[in-house]
């Protein structure tokens, strides 16, 4: 089973802001897609969209070409890592696991087995308050492998990892990838997703300035990381 | 289903929430034992000595039952007609100056026909009577009171093995009757005759620093009754009556009693025949000292199950992994409802039997009530602590911020309580926050039933309250149900 992440024509303001502006891209199965843009590039606003967290004002945003609200037991189908912070002090990593589990009609077996992936389960009944950002990226890694889903969403997930950490995550990525999985990372920094993305979309003020394989973009530009310098140029500034 | 149960496990996962609700119900529980051990009724000179209690009426509730009573036994079926020639009385230093003994009646002074079994309070009673200011009324075991016409002076009392009937006519020749009521068990020989009572005159007023100063003044009547029916000779009884406590217009200008002269008996008494209210003592409701600390207790966990998914952008995950958000939201309000529901349903069905138990075994008199009412105080209070809670979990989910949201459910419900209960207020303020606010809902805990033919004013102060228990209960159902309503309606059209 595959699914695909299409998003088409987003519009989305915040008042007099413009987070989206016609936002369209699709991250195929089988490779891992960088979503590459500066801070305020609309990185985070789109995926929320695609998640039905916030509205857009208009486009469409499909996972394997339903709308995401309207799936049923949705993390089997779409994993996502929107904000690894986003956890209750006081619970456990495995009652978080367990909490969601529960959603989507899993057992706690399937709880352990994401634990045992991500090297969380020596620290897993440990209160989540205690942990460093490098265990919560890792727990919502877990978080978005528990529906053993086609497709995957990460923002950010090199975030605060260490150099061992993050040769861990470039290789799990990796291996979504090679199972035939969606794929879709968020990242600031071309340089964390240098080896391992097949396919990047460069978005800036909302809108995607270039979307193509690493090959072909390797090809014009050189490397990835002048690809990246030469399309996101101009379009950094803080709004 | 599998919402319910993802919610439920959040609930019991997270450090503080099932130990708040454990130590909620413990806190009842607690409160109410302790309470129970802390009181301690002593009468007269020595220690521990039994104090007199209201007697019991058949149905087992508390009554009041002290009248004149001019009587002559009847054995089988038989019919007693009188009527009352004259009917008058004194209040004792009514408003507004209480400077002076007036002519009058209460109300519900009382004079007529009476068939009774013995002249023991509270023993069963069927009555056919004039009243002050009320008409004719047939009244049997306390409780039970029927209107008859109003400007009748003539009474018939006709006993038929169980059965009573009773009558009235102006004119002794039409008669309507009353009602026809039933005392089971009435022996073969029964005490009939004629009585009079006169309740307290009872007054309630503004207090100087808010709240209402209930004031009882002793009264008296007296009816002449002519054209008796039977013959025979009569006995008297100042039933229920305690010398010690008689006041000074009875011991020195005019004592209860009878007189005949001419074919006319003329009885003077005092007291009621009536059920007896929250004076007569506490209530079970009394061990239930522990339900505001636990609503505390309840508001904060509740608010928190939905403030602190806001505060750490943990709804996101919520929604997620269940983006129906109607749905979600509601699931999220049954789960803390029903853990509140049961952790409040053991405390109170152990704390008001257990507490009750020990009052008792120290030697304290509780107000008897009814199985059917201890069991309404224990589900209803309870029912008062989930429906609190999800009050508490709406208001959270419409503000989003635990401090607020725990502010505002305390001066939904507790606050418009404790103005009501504690003399703050004027009792017409009190009783309307007890219709329309949520603590509507306290009205689940009145023991004692409020009766329109006693002459007293039913505060909530007292433990009355304007609404029925389970109308009490709907209202805050409404309040939490419009609440929840309006976060899903909010939070459906808003970006999480």
């Amino acid at each position: 089973m595959t699914e695909t992440i299409e998003v088409s024509g987003l519009h989305k303001r915040f008042g007099a802001t413009v987070a989206l502006d016609g936002m369209t891209f699709t991250a195929p199965p089988g490779t891992v897609t960088g979503f590459v843009g500066p801070n305020g590039a609309g990185k985070s606003t789109t995926m929320r969209v695609i998640l039905g967290l916030d509205r857009a004002t208009g486009g469409t945003a499909l996972v394997g070409g339903h709308r995401y609200p309207d799936l049923d037991r949705p993390l089997t189908h779409l994993g996502a890592l929107i904000d690894a912070n986003a956890l209750h002090p006081g619970r456990s990593g495995r009652n978080h696991l367990l909490w969601m589990a529960h959603s989507q009609g899993l057992g706690a077996g399937r709880v352990d087995r994401v634990l045992e992936m991500t090297g969380m389960r020596t620290v897993a009944r440990r209160r989540a308050g205690g942990y460093s950002l490098g265990m919560r990226q890792r727990l919502g890694i877990s978080a978005a492998m528990l529906g053993d889903p086609p497709a995957l969403m990460l923002d950010e997930p090199f975030n605060g990892l260490d150099p061992e950490g993050i040769v861990w995550m470039r290789s799990l990525l990796r291996d979504l990838a090679a199972e035939g999985r969606t794929v879709l990372v968020s990242s600031h920094l071309m340089a964390e997703l240098q080896d391992i993305a097949g396919h990047v979309v460069f978005v800036g003020r909302g809108r995607v300035l270039r979307a193509a394989t690493k090959d072909s973009l390797t090809a014009e530009f050189g490397s990835l990381e002048a690809a990246y310098l030469e399309l996101t140029r101009g379009e950094g500034a803080l709004r | 289903m599998t919402m319910l149960r993802a919610e439920w496990t959040k609930l019991r996962s997270a450090t503080g929430w099932l130990a708040g609700l454990i130590g909620a119900a413990a806190v009842i529980l607690g409160l109410g034992v302790l309470a129970a051990f802390g009181v301690t009724t002593s009468c007269g000179e020595q220690e521990g000595a039994d104090c007199p209690h209201p007697p019991t009426g058949p149905s087992g509730q508390a009554v009041n039952d002290h009248f004149s009573f001019v009587h002559q036994p009847l054995t089988g079926d038989g019919t007693i007609t009188a009527h009352v020639a004259d009917f008058t009385g004194i209040i004792t230093y009514p408003p507004p100056d209480h400077d002076q003994i007036v002519e009058g009646l209460v109300p519900w002074a009382k004079a007529g026909l009476i068939v009774k079994d013995g002249t023991k309070p509270g023993s069963a009673y069927a009555s056919v009577l004039v009243t002050g200011a009320h008409g004719t009324r047939m009244q049997h075991n306390f409780t039970e009171d029927h209107s008859g016409p109003a400007a009748a002076r003539w009474l018939r009392l006709s006993r038929s093995g169980e059965t009573i009937r009773g009558y009235a006519s102006a004119d002794a020749v039409d008669w309507t009757e009353i009602q026809s009521v039933r005392l089971p068990g009435l022996p073969q020989t029964v005490q009939i005759g004629l009585f009079v009572a006169s309740p307290s005159n009872v007054t309630a007023k503004a207090g100087a620093h808010g709240g209402s100063i209930v004031q009882a003044r002793f009264t008296q009547a007296t009816a002449v009754f002519d054209q008796v029916s039977a013959t025979g000779s009569w006995t008297y009884d100042n039933v229920g009556d305690e010398p010690a406590m008689q006041t000074d217009w009875e011991q020195f200008h005019q004592a209860e009693g009878f007189t005949t002269a001419d074919g006319r008996l003329t009885v003077t008494g005092t007291g009621d025949i009536a059920p007896a209210g929250q004076e007569g003592g506490p209530t079970i409701t009394f061990t239930l000292a522990g339900l505001i600390a636990a609503l505390l207790i309840v508001i904060v966990v509740a608010v928190l199950f939905i403030t602190a998914e806001y505060r750490r952008g943990l709804i996101r995950t919520t929604l997620a992994a269940m983006p129906h958000r109607g749905r979600v939201l509601t699931a999220k309000a049954a789960v803390i409802g029903a853990a509140v529901f049961v952790a409040g349903l053991v405390a109170t069905a152990v704390t008001l039997p257990l507490a009750g138990h020990v009052l008792r075994a120290r030697g304290n008199f509780l107000l008897p009530v009814p199985t059917g009412t201890l069991l309404r105080i224990i589900v209803g209070s309870a029912v008062l602590l989930a429906l609190t809670a999800v009050l508490a979990y709406a208001i959270g989910a419409v503000l989003r911020r635990g401090v607020p949201a725990v502010a505002l459910a305390i001066l939904a419900v507790i606050v418009p309580y404790l103005l009501a209960t504690t003399s703050v207020l004027p009792t017409t303020a009190a009783q309307w926050l007890m219709r329309v606010t949520p603590a509507a809902a306290f009205a689940v805990q009145q023991a004692l039933p409020a009766y329109p033919q006693v002459g007293k004013p039913y505060t909530p102060t007292d433990g009355y309250f304007p609404l029925p228990p389970w109308a009490g209960l709907l209202v805050l159902a409404a309040w939490a149900a419009a609440i929840l309503a309006f976060a899903v309606i909010r939070t459906r059209r808003a970006d999480a």
